[in-house]
């Protein structure tokens, strides 16, 4: 039975990617980031792993219970939702005839090697092209392909300061710091999604498939496009500012009580400020009605006696009574939530952020939802991410249609490691 | 339509956007534009907001020097449109009869308030896309919240964990809060639109930016959620796990680099970097002899970072950025520079791409460099790009409205002095 029977066997109004067979060849956070929206939004994808080098995710911290295992980091488990996995060597003999069958089933590749990987395997898009016309498969690597550096290996948290992001953060006075985490990870995949389904789109149009290769440092470059562009006329290189900002003061996390909890505040306009003042000094006296902080230009001129008066009014406050508080007088101030307040926050409650899904090794897991809510045709996650090997049967016997002596076959040579 | 327009094999020809964003969504239509939609920009009297947005053009503050604008809104076309006008409700609905796709960034309920609400839209054009691109969603508790860059970027979790330990959490200091919900908006527009073509029905799209930045946390909620730790800000450092943390950002001799040491299957940078250090007459004995290639994501313990951070810290500041990238990329080291605007314009790589693109402003008598395509075709082509530079206030108010809607010239005057156009 193909994805589309299945598809056409489902009650209720579908998703929107129902159908669409992904072959997945990716790897670590940006490309299962990826194609884990094109899991929750319907589409069939199955990852392509391997029994003797997993990757790195699989051995990734976190772990319930601080046992590790390949089937249990809580990192590839949130990534993986919604996906089936099978276990292939590549280096198998074997393994070339294999991914060419189930390339055929398939209507989009994805992985994010580095270049020439995939053709090292003979499965480069002009050979998958041969076994399937319209075929669309996405590449994604560091730097994009061809070029000086295109095998430059490298990963996310690095990427960050390679794009210009970590010269412009932190304090001017200290050393920069690299934005949290493989911030770069985690900017390329909706460029990505949004690229992976305009190459569905023409495909089906035109019956002509594509290769989409993305430069992540390409993709991240238009999240600073103002800066370069600042530089490209006015030769000016932009620098971290802390949490100063131009148009607004005040502007900045602000201390409360309680440890190391902060509130962010940024105030750009009169009524926002004035908003501040009357919450600050309802009596319409005190510091807040001094003139140096009368107009916005005056506030950015004595800024550093304004951050420091206000620190002393805030750090007496819960910060969450305090946003609520300052929120409800008009006034832009956001709790810096840490990943438990995320959890708690009403809002993303609300949204249904997170959604526990429940694993076989690790149990009841979170992981989170798109950023959208699409009105007619939702996305869900419904099933963990898969064991190692988990699939192997299904995918190659019912999905791509391999009899029993086929199967037994591939496991007995080893393919399937 | 756009797409003879430079040579770009384009993927999205024949649809077409409108877009009324400001400063909050140009990022989503942006996207699109660049593979191809014909991307029209419905502005206020006088012009976006987001043309107040700096930095400008010679430090000059008008609305046709806004960088901001620039940069989001290239490739598209802009015209006029008083949406509290009858007449100019009565166009977009004109407008939206024809089109593929609308992105809007207004506050809750403020197109409803207008009756232009999706419902009534629909009503016009049942294929249509609508996306709506807002801080924290259409609806819920803080769905009428201010919210700014720095506010958003707290409450989605990301400033908590950037930033010095000994000091305030901080945001980048270009303002992403908004861009996330922007490229999640053309995400969710290619979603709704895909569905569009299997169902022949269209949909409204609701993003949360407070949603996207929650999403650029990697296993940091994973962690609370099984390990029940909370992670911190650390700096130069990353925290991996519980207490392990390894540093990333190093002074070397005329700036800085970053390089992060792990095992597993990138074990191989590790063993090159060591090797390198040999060279320099380090005595990295004690260093070799860990088993990299076992040693998990997040498994390096303080005591070993404190054991490699004196000659690690010691070897980079022996050598220039430029010594360390080069070395590094001969070794396949995963170490990179700490780039700065400069930095990137001559980048070897992203000229041998042909990244970068002139665009001509006649109107300035300069060409000015655009960063370029986010994708290209496998085999270099181009698939998207950036071909026409932003557009003044209204440039295509008489091609668009007359030319593609016959109105005729005296309905144009009309609109022009009745303040719709």
């Amino acid at each position: 039975m193909t994805a589309q029977q299945e598809t056409n066997q489902t009650p209720g109004p579908g998703k929107p990617l129902d159908g669409v067979n992904v072959l997945d060849f990716c790897w670590v956070a940006v490309g299962p980031m990826t194609t884990k929206y094109l899991g929750e939004y319907g589409a069939t994808v199955v990852r392509v792993e391997s029994v003797k080098r997993p990757g790195t995710l699989r051995n990734a911290a976190p772990f319930r219970d601080g046992i590790s295992g390949i089937n249990r980091s809580g990192y590839f488990a949130s990534y993986n939702a919604n996906k089936m996995g099978i276990t292939v060597d590549m280096r198998h003999p074997r393994a070339r005839e294999l991914m060419l069958r189930m390339a055929k089933w398939a209507h989009l590749v994805t992985e994010n090697f580095t270049p020439g990987t995939m053709e090292s395997w003979e499965l480069g898009f002009d050979q998958l092209k041969e076994v399937n016309p319209g075929l669309v498969m996405f590449s994604t690597s560091m730097m994009g392909r061809g070029g000086p550096m295109e095998r430059q290996p490298g990963f996310g948290p690095v990427l960050s300061s390679l794009v210009g992001l970590t010269n412009l953060t932190g304090w001017p006075d200290r050393d920069p710091v690299n934005p949290y985490g493989a911030y770069t990870d985690f900017i390329v995949p909706r460029f990505a999604v949004a690229a992976i389904l305009a190459g569905l789109d023409r495909s089906r149009r035109t019956g002509e498939g594509v290769h989409i290769d993305m430069s992540q440092l390409e993709t991240t470059l238009h999240f600073s496009a103002p800066v370069l562009l600042d530089y490209a006329v006015n030769n000016r290189e932009q620098a971290r500012a802390g949490n100063r900002d131009p148009g607004a003061a005040p502007h900045g996390a602000y201390l409360c009580s309680g440890n190391d909890r902060w509130l962010a505040i940024g105030c750009f306009s009169d009524q926002h400020w004035e908003g501040l003042q009357r919450t600050i000094a309802p009596d319409g006296k005190g510091w807040p009605y001094n003139p140096d902080f009368a107009t916005l230009l005056s506030r950015k001129a004595n800024e550093d006696e304004l951050d420091h008066l206000l620190t002393d009014w805030t750090s007496s406050w819960e910060v969450g009574a305090l946003m609520e508080t300052l929120q409800s007088a008009g006034v832009p101030a956001g709790m810096v939530n840490d990943c438990r307040d995320l959890f708690e926050d009403a809002q993303l409650q609300h949204r249904g952020h997170f959604q526990w899904l429940d694993h076989p090794e690790i149990g009841p897991y979170a992981t989170d939802t798109s950023e959208m809510v699409l009105s007619l045709s939702p996305g869900s996650l419904d099933t963990p991410a898969p064991l190692l090997g988990e699939h192997n049967s299904h995918v190659l016997k019912d999905l791509i249609g391999l009899t029993d002596e086929e199967y037994k076959s591939l496991e007995e040579d080893g393919v399937l490691e | 339509m756009p797409g003879a327009q430079g040579g770009i094999d384009f993927l999205l020809e024949p649809y077409r956007v409108l877009d009324l964003t400001d400063e909050r969504g140009l990022l989503a239509g942006k996207i699109l534009a660049d593979m191809g939609a014909d991307v029209l920009q419905v502005e206020p009297l006088g012009g976006s907001p987001a043309r107040n947005v700096g930095p400008f053009h010679g430090d000059d503050p008008q609305p046709e020097k806004s960088l901001f604008w620039w940069a989001y809104a290239a490739n598209k076309r802009s015209i006029t449109l008083n949406l509290e006008q009858k007449d100019g409700q009565e166009l977009l609905k004109k407008l939206v009869a024809k089109a593929d796709f609308l992105i809007e960034s207004f506050s809750p309920g403020y197109l409803e308030g207008l009756g232009l609400g999706y419902e009534k839209l629909a009503e016009i054009n049942p294929k249509l896309v609508m996306v709506s691109i807002t801080p924290f969603g259409q609806d819920g508790p803080y769905s009428n919240y201010q919210a700014t860059d720095i506010v958003g970027m707290a409450l989605g979790g990301f400033m908590y964990l950037t930033g010095d330990d000994d000091r305030a959490p901080v945001r980048i200091s270009f303002p992403h809060f908004y861009l996330h919900g922007g490229a999640a908006g053309a995400t969710a527009a290619m979603l709704a639109h895909t569905y569009r073509v299997t169902s022949g029905q269209g949909q409204y799209v609701d993003v949360s930016c407070q949603q996207a930045v929650a999403k650029t946390l990697a296993h940091a909620p994973q962690i609370w959620d099984i390990e029940g730790a909370i992670l911190k800000r650390q700096g130069v450092y990353r925290q991996t796990s519980g207490e392990n943390r390894v540093r990333i950002n190093w002074p070397c001799k005329d700036g800085y680099v970053n390089y992060m040491v792990q095992g597993g299957t990138v074990a191989y940078s590790t063993r090159a970097l060591l090797d390198w250090m040999k060279e320099d007459k380090f005595d990295t004995a004690d260093l070799d002899a860990i088993d990299w290639e076992k040693m998990g994501y997040g498994a390096i313990t303080p005591e070993l970072m404190a054991q490699l951070g004196g000659p690690l810290g010691d070897f980079f500041k022996g050598h220039t950025r430029a010594e360390l990238v080069q070395g590094s990329l001969d070794r396949r080291i995963l170490l990179f520079p700490v780039a700065t605007p400069s930095a990137l314009q001559g980048h070897p790589q992203l000229e041998a791409r042909g990244y970068f693109k002139e665009i001509e402003h006649p109107e300035l008598g300069e060409t000015v460099q655009y960063p370029g395509a986010f994708i290209k075709s496998g085999d270099g082509r181009d698939i998207a790009g950036v071909y026409r530079r932003p557009p003044l206030i209204g440039e295509h108010n008489v091609q668009v409205y007359q030319e593609e809607m016959g109105l005729s010239s005296s309905e144009l005057e009309t609109l022009k002095r009745s303040g719709v156009i």
